[in-house]
């Protein structure tokens, strides 16, 4: 049937028919939707993992017993599941693995634009990179049918533009494979270094048959037309080709871009009077032309940075642009913000007050280091904020002790951030973390984490208690504030700052997007007592702006979380009746 | 020859249901159809885009500078904010309705002024339009963006019938009415 897809869902559609029965993901922008989507299928298991090493070694151990299995993450996520990647690599597989990773050129999203190819050289696993939903559907389950046939992982690479871009897919019937019972085969799944040894031969002589599939695979696709002009490119890349070009140049469109083809390419360039090469980020494909002895166009003239479009090829590859028309003025921009009623205000308001050094983490909660708050100092990867404080206050001891916190998600901690409190507790420093506990994992839009209680399909599920937990691995002082009340968040907070051992506060509110939380009324001001001070400007709330010299509340943002008026020395903040 | 759209708006406006009735109708209209927008970071009360384009055989998924038929936008700023984008002759169809972006809320820029007469003077058609007075006219301050589509319609040759069927198959029966109005009411407007 055909049918207008997310490349999230269509990839997802794809495992599905490939007969995949065990998902096992971490959200992450722009990944999370594969994961989401697949668990709507009954047929599949799927769960949310702490985090995308556990994902993956799940998804292992799934098709080490002999059943198809898939997990998903964004880019930086492969960092994290990088090591079980790398010796997979080595093991092979029993049934088929599939792995997404979802880069994000542009950076919509993410901390940093790397480019996730290069995982899958240095890991020698093969990856396919489709270029619309329809090619994520079927990418996916040709990927299954390498991962059995070569005995190796595969990874289905995706992009924000392919993963958030919806395009037409005809769907087919899921086709189970049979199960491939297990069998016990130390040499090669323990890898320990006598076995390993010996795998790592297999493993250089699986890249070579992957080079030799890719020779003549139909994936990897020539479009000729023009000759004058030959391209060679792949993912979104290839749409911003065609789009500026059609049949005006001749096309070089890789489907795996891990191992590349050598002849396929040198027949390829043979044909064409000139070599252009489009890819974003890493220059992956050019450097391997030019090891093939090619003469080539590419980062000479085109960004390592950002992503592409199809102006930006026609610039670059000499194709006219015509003028547009633009407004000469500045405009102010739309920076994202925290949310009306967002619970982790309070608490950043709080440590703005009280002057802390703040390291950082991922999340919403990244927002905290936006004007006018800017109460953040550090955001690093997921986790770091716990044991980076660690280091600075180990270094500096007494002097930051007193002044310096960690801030970190319900789910950011659950992902990466237990093992630095662990290290808190046994290398004993002086430290105040707090966890920012919004009972969701916010950012990549509310999915359940093992502190909800709840699983990926919203059944009931095993719940962490946070407390508990802090309390279990040694800390003594263990806090939970309401982050709504600002007197007790700055009484609590200075308090453990002064305390001479480790401690935890837990600012505990539901993500106020969530459809279980109750908005109050919005706020009224009373303009006879406000005198402009713009003290509750100071929140950064978009619910509350300045009109000729009084505060002004929208009834359509505000959700009465009343933050703002415990901060009016004049009484003109109050609740409707 | 490739039509594109542009829904520009601010995180949290409802440009998703837009994108969604409108890739519902060209796909029935046997057309490819490619709809992309952003998740994310940029959605929390940031400027966010979707593209829609569609035609005989669509390519890229995006709209570039000088390339969109048309901007439908949510908010005044936001539609200013990508004149750029436009073809020569394209067209702006624009929700007056004013919403602070953060410089303006912590007084850094003033909201700028007369935006729709520079537009204009710039030569591009502008549709501009208190959408929220004619939602909540329909019965929902929600249903800006089903008021947005029905002044789009306008400007396209497809029924108002195959309009409403999309819309019967995009939004909840209990909405339907309400949606229906606010369709009628985008589409019939006069200014």
């Amino acid at each position: 049937m055909k049918q207008l897809m997310l490349g999230n869902k269509a990839l997802a559609r794809g495992l599905y028919e490939a007969g995949c029965c065990v998902v096992s993901s971490y959200p992450g922008t722009p990944s999370t939707e594969v994961t989401e989507e697949a668990a709507k299928y009954d047929e599949i298991y799927c769960e949310w993992a702490p985090n995308e090493k556990v994902a993956m070694e799940v998804a292992f151990g799934a098709c080490l017993a002999g059943k198809r299995a898939f997990c998903g993450m964004k880019h930086v996520g492969l960092n994290v599941a990088a090591d079980p990647l790398f010796t997979c690599s080595y093991t092979g597989v029993n049934a088929g693995l599939v792995i997404c990773v979802a880069d994000d050129a542009g950076m919509h999203s993410s901390q940093n634009e790397q480019d996730s190819r290069h995982h899958a050289i240095a890991s020698k696993v093969p990856m396919l990179e489709p270029a619309d939903s329809d090619e994520a559907y079927r990418f996916a389950k040709l990927a299954f049918t390498i991962s059995e046939e070569f005995d190796t992982p595969v990874i289905i690479k995706m992009c924000t533009r392919v993963a958030h871009s919806q395009s037409i897919v005809d769907t087919g019937e899921r086709m189970v494979p049979e199960i491939r019972p297990y069998e016990k085969n130390i040499a090669k799944y323990v890898m320990m270094p006598g076995n390993a040894i010996k795998r790592h031969p297999f493993v250089e002589e699986r890249n070579r048959r992957l080079i030799a599939y890719g020779e003549t695979a139909e994936i990897n696709r020539e479009e000729m037309g023009d000759t004058a002009l030959g391209i060679i490119t792949s993912s979104t890349s290839y749409q911003y080709v065609k789009e500026v070009f059609g049949d005006k140049a001749s096309i070089l469109k890789l489907g795996m871009v891990n191992p590349l083809p050598r002849q396929r390419i040198l027949d390829f360039a043979a044909k064409v009077d000139k070599l252009a090469i489009v890819e974003e980020l890493d220059p992956v494909i050019e450097n391997h032309c030019r090891q093939l002895g090619l003469e080539i166009t590419g980062k000479d003239v085109f960004p390592m940075e950002g992503e592409y479009s199809q102006n930006m090829v026609a610039e670059k590859l000499g194709v006219p642009l015509s003028p547009v028309k633009r407004l000469e003025e500045t405009l102010p921009g739309r920076p994202p913000v925290m949310c009306s009623g967002c619970p982790h205000r309070g608490l950043f308001y709080t440590l703005k007050q009280n002057k802390c050094t703040v390291l950082g983490d991922i999340g919403c909660y990244t927002l905290g280091a936006v004007a006018p708050l800017s109460a953040m100092d550090v955001t690093l990867c997921m986790g770091a904020s716990v044991s980076s404080l660690h280091g600075f206050n180990k270094a500096l001891g007494q002097e930051s002790e007193g002044r310096t916190v960690a801030v970190i998600g319900d789910s950011t901690f659950m992902h990466s951030g237990m093992t630095g409190l662990a290290n808190i507790a046994y290398n004993q420093s002086n430290s105040t973390v707090i966890i920012l506990d919004n009972s969701i994992t916010g950012m990549t839009g509310h999915q359940h984490n093992p502190t909800t209680g709840y699983n990926i399909k919203g059944d009931p599920a095993g719940q962490i208690n946070l407390e508990n937990l802090c309390r279990a691995m040694g800390f003594e002082r263990v806090t939970v504030v309401d982050p709504y009340d600002l007197a007790e968040c700055d009484r609590v907070l200075k308090q453990e700052l002064a305390a001479q051992e480790p401690s935890v506060i837990i600012s505990r509110r539901p993500c106020v997007l969530l459809k279980y939380v109750k908005h109050e009324k919005p706020l009224k001001v009373d303009c006879e007592k406000c005198v402009g001070c713009k003290s509750c400007m100071r929140l950064g709330c978009p619910s509350i702006s300045i009109r000729d010299g009084k505060a002004v509340i929208d009834e359509t943002l505000c959700v009465g979380c009343g933050v703002c008026r415990q901060l009016c020395k004049f009484g003109a903040l109050d609740s409707q009746e | 020859m490739t039509k594109n759209i542009m829904i520009v708006g601010v995180g949290g406006q409802g440009s998703l249901l837009a994108s969604k009735l409108l890739g519902h109708l060209l796909l029935k209209e046997g057309l490819d159809v490619k709809v992309s927008e952003v998740h994310g970071m940029s959605q929390r009360g940031g400027s966010v885009v979707t593209y829609v384009r569609f035609g005989e055989k669509v390519f890229s998924p995006i709209i570039d500078r000088g390339q969109a038929d048309f901007i439908v936008s949510f908010e005044k700023l936001e539609a200013a904010r990508y004149v750029e984008y436009l073809k020569p002759d394209g067209r702006i169809v624009v929700n007056t309705q004013e919403i602070d972006p953060m410089p303006v809320i912590t007084g850094v820029a003033p909201y700028p002024a007369d935006l729709v007469d520079k537009m204009e003077k710039l030569g591009i058609a502008v549709d501009a339009m208190d959408c929220l007075a004619l939602a909540q006219q329909a019965g929902s301050a929600k249903a800006v963006n089903i008021v947005l589509m029905g002044r789009l319609s306008k400007y396209f040759d497809i029924p108002v019938e195959k309009w409403e069927k999309a819309i019967e198959e995009c939004v909840p029966a209990k909405f339907l009415e309400l949606n229906k109005k606010a369709f009628a009411l985008g589409r019939e407007y006069v200014a």
